[in-house]
């Protein structure tokens, strides 16, 4: 069965993320960050960050839940039993503190058939509260026997 | 900030996951599929056991090349490609060479390995320095 591409170019509802302290401290924590800007709200503060700074990677906690739509989205018939992530890129702007709402917005970049496996590419722009992009992400999913 | 070389390997990151490991990143991720916390269902997919998050492997390479480069705010891309998959319990180790310095900028090939599986490969940062 050939892959739909109808989707390609779909944009969804953007996801508000409303950044908190210790949900960074947790993040940094489980992904063995050291750095006291991460843990620390006057290490950060001496750095001259407003306060905690999100590890870089935390971008997939305020990211991810907006490409729950396209995965999930009928139109699309992506085969989540038989998905399974094959890659990832995120380019980074200014970085993100405790404290900031960070604004996602997904769209269907790319859906794409080779060697009998779907490639579904989803992007995703994060924007903090004052317009600046602080994150882009390219999500590669790939789904074994279309 | 760190002097980077073109050529130069940077320091590899060696960290071993221990058993709750993926239940710990769950809880900080979001990302509660059951092959990464749930042993009998990770098994019942035909699974080894349970895995590793791959955007959990993805964060060790970030934390190579901040910790290189001297802090977060000198990350400014990465891509990677997951392969394979990772387990708890045995050593993750990432290793990076500088490929490119342009002005400010220097381009890093890196992987991160583990029991010499690469898991993350084809893996490409960009810092600024």
């Amino acid at each position: 069965m050939p892959v739909n591409t109808k989707a390609i170019g779909k944009t969804y509802a953007p996801v508000v993320y409303a950044v908190g302290r210790e949900k960074i401290r947790e993040y940094a924590r489980a992904v063995g960050e050291t750095d006291p800007v991460h843990l620390d709200v006057e290490a950060a503060r001496a750095a001259g960050y407003a306060d905690v700074v999100a590890p870089p990677m935390f971008a997939v906690v305020y990211s991810a839940p907006s490409v729950g739509p396209p995965i999930f989205d009928p139109e699309i018939e992506l085969n989540f039993a038989m998905m399974v992530h094959g890659g990832q890129e995120f380019v980074w702007g200014p970085l993100v503190v405790a404290g900031d709402e960070i604004t996602t917005t997904a769209s269907v970049k790319d859906i794409s058939e080779r060697d009998g496996r779907g490639y579904y590419v989803f992007e995703t722009v994060s924007t903090n509260q004052r317009g600046e992009e602080v994150c882009r992400g390219t999500w590669t999913n790939i789904v074994r026997g279309v | 900030m760190a002097q980077l070389e073109q050529g130069q390997e940077i320091p590899q990151l060696r960290v071993t996951p221990d058993k709750y490991l993926t239940v710990r990143y769950a809880g900080a991720s979001g990302d509660f599929n059951p092959i990464h916390i749930d042993e009998e269902f990770a098994r019942a997919v035909g699974l080894p056991g349970r895995i590793l998050h791959g955007l959990w492997t993805m964060a060790q390479v970030a934390r190579a090349q901040t910790e290189a480069a001297g802090g977060p705010e000198h990350l400014k891309r990465l891509s990677v490609q997951f392969r394979g998959m990772g387990v708890p319990e045995q050593e993750v180790v990432v290793s990076a060479t500088v490929r490119e310095l342009t002005g400010d900028r220097a381009l890093i090939d890196t992987v991160a390995e583990q029991a010499g599986n690469q898991i993350i490969r084809n893996a490409q940062a960009e810092l600024q320095l």
